[in-house]
């Protein structure tokens, strides 16, 4: 220790104190802590009166700002300047633990076989066998949270024979799509439905790669493509013309909508599902059944067809 | 070394475990707490009241008299506390507001772009608050901002007590509480993020459950369950809500309290100032010193809060709108502290294993738990893992300056590495934008750099800390080693010679 920072605790908290004669720096400082507190009340009276006008959020924020700022300002001032907090030192006294109050595993042991416990073994198995039990039985309701996924997970709204409408409900005609446009539908009955949220994608004729047997499914370049990521369920909604893909906007995820929905870049493990199509004398769409495949995000038995 | 008992000259009340201590009920009043200047007439009855009945006051006395180091490093750990605090009271506020309800109702109110608009009521509830509650905006922007700097304060005062050792024995156990309330808060934001089920956080709840729904064999079924069924429900709202206001919040404020009663218990550690040894502790005194700079840095906090809430918008929900499932928020960006998280899901490879038409491994499953789980558990452990590594299983009071464990300093500044490239990968569409690079290109670059750039780190960090090490506290290089001097010519030369340095700044050499 150095011999100049030695000092009795006690001594430093409680002993006498010198008296000497103010200085200029703690004069300025009593004036500025003074200031400081005026500021605080002064910013407290116009929040009260921000309250009773209805002032907005930035004034709100800046008076109170202020008036925190003010009282702790004058504090940290007060405590720095004009008071007298020596530096101390106090003794580390060694962690140990305390020899009178042995709990040494042994002792423990000895006390459980005193008073008896350890010898009714049969007993102590039934009391650990019912406090499992009771804990099982407390913690089955937290089954009722949820319900199995069951089939949910592999079917959507679509099927054989769905009209295809807008958001808002209406029957999608041919010509509201431009070349190159895009639009999310859903099936008849089901506008807004998150599962079978579907992009229909008008890319002109001549210049889908389908697969063969997928030709019939995208008629005169209008081909619709699940809108559920693959990755993690964002809705896929970039499309990029020129490129002719499709980018989810979560995690970049892309789609070559010529290709059937083959993934080119990004984290998403599979295809974007299709769905079979057809266009109408009318110019509308009906869905030639639903999706050949689950659609959206990865699980473990996605690809077993629900274990049905 | 200083023994068990109290040092010469020490009088000091040493309580010794095991010992009765003496107590007096009449003569403990007049020395139990001397105030300069005499007795305040108030405080004296209450003294004696309170300690007649609990014996207290031996406590309540060393307590005053405890010392805390005083560097502003120590200061990390109590802004977290002070941002946690204003939390708990903006939090309060907002509840009183806030309905946790995920039906759906038409939104009729004083924000005309999204007036007849179908959406959640909490949604709903959170626009009302911010439009028609007298400082409700300020409360909903100081609870988001107070977040943001609860968690970045927790970070460094965990980076800080990494680089110094100051986990080493006896404090392990403190660490891992630590780095469990890190866990919590950032639980904490997660929840509270997804509340307002504005389309940003809907969004982030898809990719949540997504992330669940990849867990192997179980997913579907945990999802479901903590969901209350498939996504979008109506359930998890109010679900999140009672998570992020009771249970969450429970925990924080219990594992706050053991950790500060560990350092209670252990004392503070300090740095290698003059006079600071193993066996003591250098600093102010609880009363007043302390006390009253730690109010005052409150203040100061919840003053920097108070402005930032009132003049900086964060989270503008009403220009995201409600969440709908089949609408695409672009550029979706998380809050900084989930950026790494996301940054890893974004530049995952796309592979996953499939046996026998089983999926062993979904996609989102490694990126989206295994990694995180992995990286969280190494910092976790950390103070046995070095343990281990080291052999060094002694007490340390002492802090290390962050050179002087060259090693440690390396491998701290290689995790830090790994988390900032992660999180500029969770930014890489606004990055790309901005640098009009590809994409593409980017995350193929932040790729290599996730494992190139902690190895250089590391090298790089372990070198610096090495030369600082071996050449002392000495600057590396002499003031005034480069000199520049304007020649005759009009262009420069290096000046060699010390000397004309020292004269050329002004005679005396350095000061
Ligand atoms: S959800 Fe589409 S890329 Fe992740």
């Amino acid at each position: 220790m150095t011999a100049g920072m030695e000092r009795d605790p006690d001594r430093a908290y409680g002993g006498p104190r010198t008296v000497r004669p103010t200085t200029t720096t703690e004069r300025r400082a009593e004036v500025f802590v003074g200031l400081l507190f005026i500021a605080t009340i002064l910013a407290a009276l116009g929040l009260i009166v921000s309250y009773i006008i209805g002032a907005n959020t930035q004034v709100d924020g800046v008076l109170l700002a202020v008036a925190f700022a003010g009282l702790g300002g004058a504090i940290v001032v007060w405590v720095q300047y004009l008071m007298h907090t020596p530096t101390m030192i106090e003794a580390r006294h060694p962690i140990q633990p305390n020899p009178a109050a042995d709990v040494s595993p042994g002792q423990v042991a000895m006390r459980e076989a005193e008073s008896g416990f350890t010898r009714r073994r049969m007993l102590i198995g039934m009391l650990f066998a019912s406090v499992g039990g009771l804990v099982t039985a407390i913690a089955v309701p937290l089954f009722s949270l949820g319900p199995l996924p069951g089939r949910a997970l592999f079917v959507t709204k679509w099927k054989k024979g769905s009209r295809v409408v807008d958001v808002n409900g209406n029957l999608v005609h041919a010509s509201q799509i431009p070349i190159n446009g895009i639009m999310t539908v859903f099936p008849e009955g089901a506008p807004g439905d998150a599962m079978s949220q579907t992009v229909l994608l008008n890319v002109g004729p001549g210049l889908l790669q389908l697969p063969a047997d997928r030709a019939s499914w995208a008629p005169q370049g209008f081909v619709a493509y699940s809108k559920l990521c693959t990755h993690a369920g964002c809705p896929v909604g970039l499309f990029r013309a020129t490129e002719h893909d499709l980018m989810c906007p979560c995690h970049q995820s892309t789609f070559d909508v010529l290709d059937g929905a083959q993934v080119t870049f990004g984290p998403a493990p599979r295809p974007l599902p299709q769905l079979p199509i057809q266009l109408q004398p009318d110019g509308t769409f009906v869905a030639l059944g639903g999706f050949p495949e689950p659609v959206g995000p990865a699980f473990w038995n996605q690809t077993s067809g629900g274990g049905a | 070394m200083t023994g068990p008992g109290p040092a010469p000259g020490d009088n000091r009340v040493f309580h010794v475990e095991g010992e009765p201590v003496p107590r007096d009920a009449d003569a403990i009043e007049g020395d139990a707490l001397p105030v300069p200047g005499g007795q305040l007439p108030v405080v004296g009855p209450a003294v004696r009241f309170l300690d007649n009945r609990t014996g207290l006051v031996t406590f309540g006395r060393s307590a005053l008299e405890k010392v805390f180091p005083d560097h502003w490093t120590f200061l990390l750990g109590e802004i977290a506390a002070f941002s946690f605090i204003v939390l708990l009271i903006t939090g309060t506020y907002l509840t009183l507001f806030f309905r946790p309800d995920g039906t759906t109702t038409i939104y009729t109110g004083p924000y005309a772009p999204l007036d007849g608009t179908k959406m959640s009521a909490a949604f709903s509830s959170v626009l009302a608050l911010s439009f028609s509650v007298e400082g409700g905006l300020l409360a909903r922007q100081a609870h988001h901002w107070a977040a943001l700097l609860f968690i970045a304060a927790i970070v460094t005062h965990l980076t800080r007590i990494f680089l110094t050792g100051a986990f080493r024995r006896p404090r392990e156990l403190n660490w891992v509480i630590g780095f469990t309330l890190l866990l919590l808060a950032l639980a904490e934001g997660i929840t509270g993020y997804s509340l307002p089920d504005d389309l940003l956080s809907g969004t982030g709840l898809r990719i949540i459950y997504s992330i669940i729904m990849a867990i192997p064999f179980l997913g579907p079924w945990i999802a479901s369950l903590l969901f209350g069924g498939l996504f979008p429900t109506t359930a998890i709202i109010s679900r999140l809500f009672i998570v992020h206001v009771l249970l969450l919040p429970g925990a924080l404020i219990g594992l706050i309290s053991v950790h500060l009663l560990f350092v209670w218990i252990q004392k503070h550690t300090q740095y290698k100032i003059p006079g600071a040894t193993e066996h003591n502790v250098i600093g102010l005194s609880l009363w007043p010193g302390q006390a009253f700079r730690s109010i005052g840095a409150f203040l100061l906090t919840a003053a920097v809060i108070a402005l930032l809430g009132g003049l900086f918008e964060i989270n503008p929900v009403w220009i995201y709108g409600p969440y709908v499932p089949y609408a695409a928020a672009v550029p979706a960006q998380p809050d900084y502290y989930v950026g790494w998280l996301e940054g890893l899901v974004r530049m995952a490879p796309n592979w996953q294993l499939t046996l026998f038409g089983i999926t062993i491994l979904p996609e989102p499953f490694i990126p989206g738990l295994v990694v995180p789980g992995v990286l969280f558990t190494v910092l976790w452990i950390w103070p046995f893992i070095e343990a281990f590594i080291t052999g060094d299983r002694r007490e340390h009071n002492l802090l290390d300056w962050p050179w002087e464990a060259p090693w440690r300093a390396a491998t701290g500044a290689a995790f830090a590495t790994i988390f900032l490239v992660l999180l500029l990968e969770g930014a890489n569409d606004v990055l790309a934008a901005w640098l009009l690079i590809p994409v593409e290109n980017l995350t193929q670059f932040f790729r290599i750099m996730v494992f190139a750039g902690p190895v250089i780190a590391w090298i790089v960090t372990y070198r610096l800390a090495r030369a600082r090490l071996e050449h002392g506290t000495k600057p590396i290089e002499p003031r005034g080693g480069i000199a520049l001097r304007r020649n005759a010519t009009g262009g420069f030369e290096e000046v060699h010679d010390r000397a004309a340095v020292d004269a050329a700044l002004g005679g005396g050499g350095p000061k």
